[in-house]
């Protein structure tokens, strides 16, 4: 963007601290339940504890005898809701089935089903009350195992094409590796508990301040499922206490508050409780079968991947598992398939990188076990089937530059010096493994529409519906309105996530830093050629014959790009214009390109060191080398990218949602028992962002850098571990049981 | 939570009287179990009676060469305290092992002792579980039962007592001082946590009007040679699959004395005298510390999941013997296992 040769600072592309930085840690960002207001009610929730049946009997008398209680909302009494399943599809819903709806009828799908929604005035009265509520059940049968609906999980459609005759050429291998993999049911656990204000205002609209990526989706749901007009309904969001992809369709409590506040004519406030986060999506228990065909050079011939991933009864919800490796390795022949398993629990949903970080786990251990049956290093194997196409579109990438980051991922870890055998290396009495994985993840751009209003003290302000779920939106948002409007960053202010905001997506599928970023340059494009306009209006203006291409904004100036000295402050020709304010909003617009396959890579090196005596398993040091592109912020995208890591070493070590199979229910629904990583399972993380110019993707080059992080490393670590132990552990999460046992019976 | 009354104990005595006199009441310390408790509606005392503003905070030396810990001394000051760093090394590493920094602020060294079982059942009302609700049945038995007992365990219930600070004072030989309407007594720490045979709802032989008032150790420390080994599915904030809690006397060599409490295999601390006896005047060397792990071992009886825990409790034992041989104890802070 800047040809331009000037002083001003450039935020784009250097490390800036996050805008919102401040109010977070002061406490001032206001979270969706914290907002108040006068006559706030509250409410609790009253979840099933069966898995599967009816509601016979469903008994609030007591509840409602407690002074201060309100209401007992069921499915009894409850405000009118829409019925048709279409009403009740959000943006983000899956295209087969029929949604949940809480308080819908007697019907329990699910353990943890929401099926009373206690009102009073305040919240311990709330929750004590809903432990007064009265519940006979008619129990039916139900199966919340995915290895029990193995055989009667059904095919779903996907995309990717077979190759080849993948059965002639897997016979034909002379090398093969086949095996199954398992990644259990795993919770997004986000700091934020979900949580719905919504706030009553007679004659008004019902604002709803709810936790969510995507304010719009959920305005225009609940707008659907209440049978409400557009300005009926607002939906606000501000900051977000992490998601992960929980936040992406919106979760019941939002329909809850909503109906509490209809049915009150008061505000209501719903904040689900830790343990009832459990009762919402997940990212699905899933058994992934890879099978690999070789030459001895380590060519591949044969790819087959098949994953079995769970969902609900009422609703088909699957990710591309299994299509990762037409994207990595050059393969003739290949064959993926992909069924869901119908299980009393709720729908599953995305969480990070969803079908990545489980397929490509898969995957990647696959490959590091062939590399073992071939007697090759990893990366080498790696190198000699790299693949330069996708090859399930045919299509070379806008760029790609996953061979640097073996390369650079290499050098930092020093993998040189691995020597090959399992148990080789130690460090004193502990085992150490050292294992990598490739990563790969899509760079998606989705419309956005961006707002700037401009006033002639030289501030703007940037809105736009997007969300900020911890991400780096609001900061990036501002870097690049900073640039493209030639104006310091403390002149910026962002406003979003507010459903009357113009138009944006769900916040997922790192597509939002992209997609929003060009919309600011859009709209600021807009702005610029108003403020030209104005420039000309003036008697001797220094850039009366400037035409569009000639003019940037720098240093609160509008410049001629060849001749800094020509130039007016912004200032200056909005007064001779007598304009207080320029308003502009645009959309961003991406060339058409179907002739290219745009993805982000990574590679990534971790080390473990074994107990070998105990099994006690440490990830001492991970190094991921990262191409996606141009990173707009090194210090935000780098927090992202070592996140995601430590996501994934939770994933290769600990986390795991566990089921009482027999109870059909979660017993682990705390974040004592559900294990994520502790800072001193943390040890030397090291992000590395290749540099990877991309002319074709975007006038920026940029990618996106939300989800990249996580895919890769838990087949790292646990590439790492089978090098340390010379134990093969195929279903997550590694747990030191595992590998004492396995090793014995080895 | 159910609505409950409040009340403050000014003194012991009134202490006393208020349990006494309050059908359904409980103590609340530091609040750390009790408090999770009551969200989850498991514990539902009519009567809260906060004592955790009672003088019983100091650490004092007692005639016989020990220290007098008061039952509301926080865990963390317990840890940090000079004389317990410098002469209960083993006590402070054992609380060092436990919880986090903000939730060892909190928590008193009498609450400690009465934490319940971290056995999911017992936390979810949805299911049956005959601690939480005597004659439901034990969910665990047919269910998840990874984190559950090895040793001592019943038909009714297979529980295991969560504590690391207890398992140091089983194996300090710790004594339990507590008040009641009768006046005072004196529990020895073996006799403190019961076993859960068919009453797996009564956890330990504190009558139910008494109040701890102090926790006894002996003079002899072990600070020489001892050392507590955690063994956890993550580094740090995880309740112990196998810990262990090991304290030798040395003499050239040989074994005088020694002390093996284990946490995580049973309904409580473990120790066992005969594993103990068995090392006395033995070498201090990997044969002598394999073979009393097998004795204390020797009617381990594993449930469904957890048959790991056998041979991992036998290797923490070898482990934390020969760490306390050595006079290096595990390091609760530097994000390894020794
Ligand atoms: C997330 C989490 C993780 C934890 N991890 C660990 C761990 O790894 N290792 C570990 O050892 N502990 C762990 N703890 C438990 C913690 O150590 C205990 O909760 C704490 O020691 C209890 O002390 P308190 O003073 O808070 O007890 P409270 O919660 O106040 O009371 C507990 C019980 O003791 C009774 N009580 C308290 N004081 C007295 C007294 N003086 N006389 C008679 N009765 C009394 C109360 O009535 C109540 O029944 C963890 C706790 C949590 C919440
Ligand atoms: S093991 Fe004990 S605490 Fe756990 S469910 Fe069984 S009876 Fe309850």
């Amino acid at each position: 963007m800047s040809t331009l040769n000037n002083t001003a600072k450039t935020y784009t592309g250097t490390a800036t601290s996050r805008v919102d930085g401040r109010a977070k840690v002061t406490g001032a960002a206001k979270y969706a339940g914290d907002f108040n207001s006068g006559g706030l009610a509250y409410g609790a929730v009253v979840e099933a504890t069966i898995a599967r049946g009816r509601i016979v009997r469903i008994d609030a008398s007591e509840a409602l005898r407690v002074p201060g209680v309100l209401d007992v909302i069921t499915h009894e009494n409850r405000p009118r809701v829409a019925d048709s399943d279409e009403a009740w599809k959000d943006d983000v819903a899956p295209e087969e089935g029929s949604p949940f709806r809480p308080l819908y009828d007697d019907a329990v799908k699910f353990n943890q089903q929401p099926i009373a929604l206690v009102l009073a005035e305040e919240w311990e009265i709330a929750r004590y009350a809903a432990s007064l509520v009265r519940v006979d059940y008619e129990k039916q049968p139900f199966v919340t195992d995915v290895h029990r609906k193995r055989d009667n999980a059904i095919v779903v459609a996907k995309p990717d094409k077979p190759r080849g005759d993948v059965a002639k050429a897997f016979a034909a291998a002379e090398v093969r590796h086949e095996a199954d993999y398992f990644i259990p049911t795993e919770h997004h656990n986000p700091m934020e508990l979900f949580a719905s204000t919504a706030m009553w205002e007679a004659g008004g609209p019902l604002t709803v301040y709810d936790k969510t990526q995507g304010v719009q989706n959920v305005q225009g749901f609940l707008c659907s499922v209440f049978e409400k007009k557009p300005d009926e309904i607002r939906v606000i969001s501000p900051y977000v206490g992490g998601a992960f992809g929980a936040g992406l369709r919106p979760q019941y409590q939002v329909v809850l508050a909503v109906m509490g506040a209809l049915k009150l004519q008061r505000s209501v406030r719903l904040v689900l409780t830790r343990q009832q986060m459990y009762g919402l999506g997940y990212r699905p228990a899933t058994i992934e079968r890879l099978a690999l065909g070789a030459q001895r050079n380590g060519t591949l011939d044969a790819i087959t991947h098949e994953a079995i991933g769970i969902t609900s009864q009422f609703e088909e919800f699957s990710r591309n598992d299994t299509g990762w490796s037409a994207l990595l390795y050059a393969s003739p022949n290949a064959r993926y398939e992909h069924r869901v398993a119908q299980l009393d629990v709720p729908t599953s949903c995305d969480m990070r990188a969803p079908g990545a970080a489980t397929g490509v786990y898969a995957l990647e251990s696959a490959m590091d076990e062939l590399a073992v049956a071939l007697k090759m290093d990893p990366v080498e194997l790696r190198l000699r089937c790299y693949s330069d196409r996708d090859q399930n579109e045919n299509l070379p990438y806008t760029s790609k530059r996953l061979r640097e980051c073996y390369r650079e991922g290499a050098a930092a870890f020093g993998w040189d010096k691995r020597q090959p055998e399992p148990r080789s290396m130690r460090d004193g009495k502990t085992l150490v493994g050292w294992g990598m994985a490739s990563g790969v993840w899509e760079a998606l751009q989705m419309p956005v529409a961006v707002r700037i209003v401009m006033t002639a003290n030289g501030h703007a302000e940037v809105s736009c519906a997007a969300s900020d779920i911890g991400t780096g939106t609001y900061t990036i948002m501002a870097q690049v309105a900073a640039d493209s409007l030639g104006l310091p960053i403390e002149n910026i202010t962002i406003r979003l996530a507010d459903s009357t905001l113009p138009r944006a997506p769900v916040e997922g599928g790192s597509w939002m830093a992209a997609s929003a970023c060009h919309a600011v340059i859009a709209t600021a494009s807009e702005v610029r050629k108003e403020l030209l306009r104005l420039a000309k209006l003036m008697k001797t203006s220094p850039l009366a014959d400037a035409v569009e291409e000639d003019v940037a904004l720098s240093d609160g100036k509008l410049v001629s790009r060849t001749q800094a000295e020509r130039g007016v402050s912004i200032s200056d020709m909005m007064r001779h214009g007598a304009v207080e304010r320029i308003e502009r909003e645009k959309t961003n617009e991406f060339a058409q390109d179907n002739a290219h396959a745009r993805n982000t890579h990574s590679a990534v090196f971790a080390e473990v060191k074994v107990d070998e005596e105990l099994g006690v398993i440490r990830v001492t040091r991970v190094v991921s080398a990262v191409a996606a592109g141009r990173v707009l912020n090194p210090k935000t995208g780098r927090s992202q990218v070592m996140g995601a890591i430590v996501g994934g070493i939770g994933m290769a070590l600990h986390e795991e949602t566990i089921y009482d199979h027999g109870l059909g229910r979660i017993v682990n629904h705390d974040i004592a028992e559900y294990h994520v990583p502790v800072n001193a399972d943390i040890h030397d993380i090291e992000v590395i962002f290749v540099d990877e110019p991309d002319t074709l993707i975007n006038p920026l080059g940029m990618k996106g850098l939300g989800e990249i992080g996580i895919v890769g490393v838990a087949a790292a670590v646990a590439n790492a571990v089978y090098h340390a132990t010379g134990v093969r552990v195929r279903d997550l999460p590694i747990t030191l049981d595992k590998v004492l046992t396995r090793r014995q019976a080895a | 939570m159910i609505p409950f009354q409040y009340t403050k104990a000014n003194d012991v005595t009134d202490a006393v009287r208020l349990i006494a006199a309050n059908g359904g009441a409980k103590f609340i310390a530091g609040g750390t179990n009790l408090l999770d408790l009551m969200k989850d509606n498991v514990e539902r005392p009519t009567t809260l009676i906060d004592i955790s503003r009672l003088p019983l905070t100091s650490v004092e030396e007692t005639a016989s060469g020990g220290l007098r810990i008061g039952a509301l001394v926080p865990n963390a000051d317990l840890a940090w305290h000079p004389l317990i760093e410098k002469r209960y090394p083993l006590l402070a590493s054992a609380i060092m092992a436990g919880a986090s920094q903000q939730l060892r602020n909190m928590a008193s060294t009498g609450g400690n002792l009465l934490q319940r079982t971290r056995c999911a059942y017992f936390y979810d009302t949805a299911t049956p579980c005959n601690k939480r609700q005597p004659g439901s049945g034990c969910s665990a038995l047919n269910g998840v039962s990874r984190g559950h007992a090895i040793l001592g365990a019943s038909a009714s219930c297979i529980a295991t007592h969560p504590s690391d600070m207890c398992v140091a004072l089983a194996a300090l030989d710790a004594t339990v001082h507590v008040t009641g309407p009768t006046g005072a007594r004196v529990i020895p720490f073996a006799d403190f946590h019961r076993l859960p045979g068919d009453t797996p709802h009564v956890d330990t032989n504190l009558g139910p009007d008494e109040i701890i008032t102090a926790i006894e150790v002996p003079a002899k420390g072990f600070a020489a040679n001892h050392s507590y080994l955690k063994i956890r599915d993550r580094m740090s904030y995880a309740f112990a699959l196998v810990s262990v809690a090991a304290a030798l006397e040395l003499k050239d060599g040989t074994i005088q004395e020694a002390r093996l409490a284990l946490g995580g295999v049973a309904h409580k601390p473990w120790r066992d005298v005969a594993a103990e006896g068995a090392l006395r005047g033995r070498p201090a060397e990997e044969a002598s510390f394999a073979r009393a792990a097998d004795l204390l071992l020797r009617d381990a009886r594993p449930q469904a999941h957890n048959g790991f825990k056998v041979d991992l409790a036998r290797r923490a034992i070898i482990r934390t013997l020969s760490q306390a041989a050595h006079g290096t104890p595990q390091s609760q802070s530097n994000k390894t296992i020794q």
